[in-house]
This record gives structure tokens, sequence and C-alpha cells, in this order.
């Protein structure tokens, strides 16, 4: 892995083709959290992973490209502020924190609840992905020497 | 609002946590506001928390009101409310001090800082607050993970060694802490502090709960840098940034003292660690070494930064001989201390932070004169000093006192005179950097004054140490009462 991209073909397009299925997966795990295995911890790595795929397979520079050190920051923060900010307005209207039944949406307890949840996991999912894109582009940034201050 | 204090001391530092990061990108002069903004917030929330519990008793709080022995419950007695009020005071004064400090010392980071800063006080605060043991577990991870990475941003790359080494025995510790914790779940099934200790009574001769307890003590001893298991300290505390070792020392090890407190006292109660297994015996003996080692090495620093690391050893001493004691005068003298040594650590590392930052010198041989040239600062640290060896006005007396007394009602008087000895340790080497400032050989020098955000939270914690001293029958039955209620 480096600064440029890989010169085998078959990696760039098999990446290529794959990282919108792995995108496509990390969302069905999201948002499929609170009924299945998974969740936003898990949708939001492999959501981060199909970024990582293409930092190792066309190189580093393209990657910073893509994302930006900016956006990242704000999706991490905005991840956490999603969560505690559902659990706020829970308190808002009238119950305990993240007491999920409580806020007054036009449906049935039941679907407030999975509504809330869903929230709460898109969250989890943004801060976790960025997170572990940020993560990646500083340590493979660090071990091939290109500093973090043009990003 | 107050049905939801007990949560929302804890939601304000995380939430303006990660508010920071983006206020940052906005404008990095803001990052500074916000976290006053935020610790006042929360300083406030600890003043009205102090207010409810004395009014209406303990505060239980059923997050996402699932019921508590299945959901997590926040529980705020006597003794949180407490330790919130002093996280909440020490926070608020490293928040108004940090300004000037961070922009000369870590301009760079400066976000970062702020970021960790309030995430720290996070994981104090919900340390504190939480009636789950998982959670504590949560929460003390969260502080310490923040505290690694304050300490790492310190300037010199010593501060990276000192950090790792940290991070190394702090993991140790949280390991340990959490097979105690995993044990202890797997024989009682729940995971609740008050439910856990109803069902602990059963099983007080289980091997499975022994080595909990042992885990959970050792673990324990490492987060608080009990003495044999000290190394990790000298070194965090020298290296990192000023403001960040007044933090840390004033709150880290404090934090740790109270959950030794909640979990022998609350969990595993007073019958199974003094009359089922020794540990109280253990803790206090240890404890009895620790204060006259730290101060011994105390004595041999040249670095003053250093010298009060190892001061703080023998202080943690002080507040673990009292936990083993297990009497209402030697708990009293603890959670006293807490408090005393929170403020006096506070405002000398505030105080070395100030010297450092007009004029550099971190070595006590340099110190010739500085009486002169930075009045008000050398005067605070003079006080908070004298108080520190216990001289009687100031508060720093008052906990050894009761420490004291806790010795002589255990029969232990052996332990009195280790008090006695190392205040007179303390007077040595505290006078040493006294005597150089206000007596030693001046060279022509200006006269330099720290800026006022800077000494403001001096005096605060100054001011604090002299009025919790005079006035301590102000707040003497509020901690009598939690030490009597804690030993029942």
């Amino acid at each position: 892995m480096g600064e440029k991209e890989v010169e085998s073909l078959v990696a760039r397009t098999i990446s290529r083709i794959m990282i919108p299925f792995i995108q496509l997966f990390g969302i069905y795990v999201i948002v499929h959290g609170e009924t299945s295995p998974g969740g936003g911890f898990q949708g939001g790595v492999i959501l981060g992973t199909s970024m990582i795929l293409y930092g190792i397979v066309y190189g580093l520079s393209k990657a910073k490209k893509r994302v930006s050190k900016k956006h990242l920051i704000i999706l991490i923060s905005l991840g956490v502020l999603i969560y505690s900010g559902i659990g706020l307005m829970d308190m808002l209207s009238g119950g305990k924190y993240l007491q999920y039944d409580s806020l007054p949406l036009p449906v049935d307890a039941h679907e407030t609840t999975a509504l809330s949840i869903l929230g709460v996991e898109l969250g989890i999912g943004l801060t976790v992905m960025s997170a572990t894109i940020i993560l990646f582009i500083y340590l493979a940034g660090e071990r091939i020497g290109a500093g973090m201050d043009n990003w | 609002m107050n049905t939801n204090l007990p949560v929302l001391i804890v939601i304000i530092p995380l939430m303006s946590s990660f508010i920071m990061p983006v206020v940052g990108l906005i404008r990095r002069r803001y990052c500074h506001i916000l976290s006053f903004i935020a610790t006042s917030a929360v300083f406030i929330l600890a003043i009205m928390l102090i207010k409810n519990v004395t009014l209406h008793g303990t505060l239980s709080y059923h997050l996402g009101n699932w019921e508590p022995p299945w959901g997590i419950e926040y529980v705020i007695d006597n003794l949180g409310a407490y330790m919130a009020a002093i996280i909440a005071f020490i926070g608020l004064s490293i928040s108004v001090y940090s300004k000037k400090s961070i922009e000369k010392e870590l301009n760079k980071n400066l976000v970062f800082y702020y970021t960790l800063h309030m995430l720290l006080l996070t994981g104090l605060l919900g340390i504190v607050v939480t009636g789950d043991i998982f959670n504590l577990y949560v929460f003390l991870e969260i502080s310490s993970l923040s505290a690694y990475a304050l300490i790492a941003l310190g300037e010199k790359r010593q501060a990276l060694t000192a950090s790792f080494k940290y991070l190394i025995l702090g993991t140790i510790a949280a390991s340990f802490i959490l097979i105690g914790i995993g044990f202890l779940y797997a024989v009682t099934g729940t995971l609740n502090m008050a439910d856990m200790s109803l069902h602990l009574e059963e099983l007080y001769g289980s091997r499975v709960v022994h080595a909990a307890a042992v885990l959970i003590v050792v673990g324990l001893s490492i987060k608080i840098a009990l003495f044999p298991l000290h190394s990790w300290l000298p070194n965090a505390y020298t290296h990192a940034p000023s403001t960040v070792s007044a933090l840390i020392a004033a709150l880290m090890s404090k934090v740790g003292a109270y959950m030794m407190i909640r979990l022998l006292y609350d969990v595993f109660t007073i019958n199974f660690f003094i009359e089922t297994m020794p540990v109280g015996e253990i803790l206090s003996w240890t404890a009895a070494i620790a204060i006259i080692a730290g101060s011994i090495s105390a004595i041999a620093q040249k670095n003053i930064k250093r010298m009060l690391a190892y001061s703080s050893i023998s202080q943690i001493g002080y507040i673990v001989l009292g936990i083993g004691l297990a009497n209402t005068a030697g708990l009293t003298g603890s959670l006293l201390h807490i408090l005393n040594h929170a403020l006096m650590k506070g405002c000398l590392f505030l105080a070395v932070g100030a010297i450092i930052y007009k004029t550099g010198i971190k070595n006590i041989g340099d110190f010739n004169g500085l009486g002169k040239k930075m009045p008000y600062t050398m005067a605070f640290f003079a006080i908070a000093s004298l108080s520190m060896v216990g001289v009687p006005p100031l508060c720093g007396f008052f906990s050894k006192w009761y420490l004291a007394l806790g010795s002589i009602e255990a029969g232990r008087w052996i332990f009195a005179l280790v008090i006695l000895s190392s205040s007179l340790l303390n007077a040595g080497y505290f006078f040493r950097v006294l005597e150089k400032a206000y007596f030693g050989e001046q060279n022509k020098i200006d006269k330099t004054i720290a800026p006022a955000s800077m000494l403001i939270p001096m005096l605060v914690l100054a001011a604090a140490c002299i009025v919790f001293g005079i006035l301590v029958y102000m707040i003497l039955p509020y901690v009598q009462y939690t030490a009597i209620s804690l030993i029942q």
C-alpha cells in the first residue's frame, strides 16, 4: 500500500465492482440492527472498510481526495449527537433519558421504539464509519511518511 | 429538570465534548468558551445535586425507564454528590485556567485538548453517579483513555513514553477490574451494585468472590498508584502538560479511591473485607508504607513536578489508610482528604504551571527569589503547601487529624506515628522549595505576574484551602454522616 494505486488490474476492477455492494451491505446491517445480528457498530465498520479497501487499492492520495477530514470530523460528532439528541428528546417529551417510546410520533409505542432505535443505530453507524476511515488514513499516512497537514 | 439531574450531569459534558471538534472547525477560540459554559453548567448541576440529596435523600434514576436490577440505574447518595461536586469544581477551575496555558503549550492540539478534557470529566462524573457495576467499568475506561491521550499531548517526547507506560499498566489494571466484575456477575447474576451486594451476603465463603475481591482491589490499587504499584505515576505527572497534570493529579486518583470505597463498602460490605478477608488490614499497612515511601522519594527530587508527583503517592496513601481502617473517624478523614488533596494538589500544580508559563523554571534549584518575582503565584503555592504539611487552620490539618484519630480508635498507634512523621517529611520537602523561593539568593529580577485567567483559579483553590480549613465544621456533619452511612 502506498501513495499510488496498485498495478494489478484485477484488484482495481474487482474492488471497483465490490465497493458499492460492501456499502449496501453495511447499510443493510445498520438498518436491520434491531431485529437481526449486527447494528450500528458493525454496519459502520463495514461502511468504513469499503473506504479502506479503496485506500489500499487506489492509493492514499486518491482516498484523501475522496473524503475530507473536515466532513469526517463533523460526521463523528454528528453520530454521537444524534444518539444523545434522541435521548434528550425523550427527556423533553416527558420520559426518562433514552426512554424510546416517549417520543410523540404519530405511530404506536412499539413502532416509536423501533424508529428511535433505528435513529440511534444510524448515529452509531455514522460515528464508527468516520472514525475507522480517519484512523486508517492517519495510520497509513504515518507509515509512508505522508504528513496529515496537507489533508 | 430536577428528576433528570443525575443523567444531565453526564450528558452535558459528553455532548459538549463532541460539539467541541465542530466548534474547533469554525473558530478555535470558541472552544474555550464552550468548555467554560459546559463546566459551569456541570458545577451548577452538582450543587443542585448536593442540595437535592441532603433534602430528599438518595436519588435514583432509571435509564430508559427500565427497572433497576435489569436496566442501568444511576444512584446518587451523599458520597456520589460530594464527589460530583469536587469533580465539577476542579473541572471548572481548570477550564478557566486552560485558556492561556493551552494557547501557549499546545496551540496545535487545542481542539483535541478541550475535547479530551470534557470527555475525561464525562468519565469521572459517570463513575460517581452510576449504580451499575459494568457501567462503572465503562466510565472508568472512558476517563482512563482520555487521560492517556491527554498525557501524550505533552510537549516533550518523554510524554509519549510516559503515556504508553500508563496505558499498559492502566489497561492491565482495567482488565483485573473487569475480570473481577465478571466473576461477581457469574456468581450473583446481577450487575446492579445494590442488588449484587444483597446476593453476595450468602456467598462470602465462595472462592470466586475471594478471587474477585483480590482482582478488583489490585486493579484499583494500580489505577490510584498505591505504593508498590505506582511506577506509572511520576513520569505521567511530570511530562503531561501542566493543566493535565493538575486535572489528573486532582481528580483521577480521587475517583479511583471513590471506586475503592464504593466497591469495598457498598458491594462487598464491611463484614466481608474486614472479617472474612484481611483486605482492610493489607490496605492500611500498604498505605502506611506508601505514605513514608512517597514522602522520602519526594525529598530526593529535583524537578518540581516530579516532587509533587511523589507527594501525590504519599497523599494517596493517606486516603487508602482511612479506607483500610474502616472506622468512622478514619473514613471521615479519607473523605475529607479526597476533597482537601484535590484542592491542594490542584492549586500546587496550577501554580507550577503558571511558573513554567512565565519563566520556564522546572527545577527546584532555580526557584531562587521566585517569591519576589511572582508574588501572587508563590503565595498561592505557599498556602497550598502549608496545607499539605498540615498547618492547623488550613484544610490539610483536619483530614490528617481525623485519620490519626481513626488510627488510634482502631488501636493502631503506629499509623498515627506514620502520619506524624510523614507530616514532618512533607514539611521537609515543601519548606525546601519555599526557603529557596523566599529566602534564596536573589539576582536581579523583574517582577512578572501571571495572567488573570490563570491567577483566579489558583486564588479560588487557595482560598478554598483556607475556607475548608477554618469552616470545616460546616462540611463535617455531611462528611461524617456519609462515613457513618457507608460503614453501616
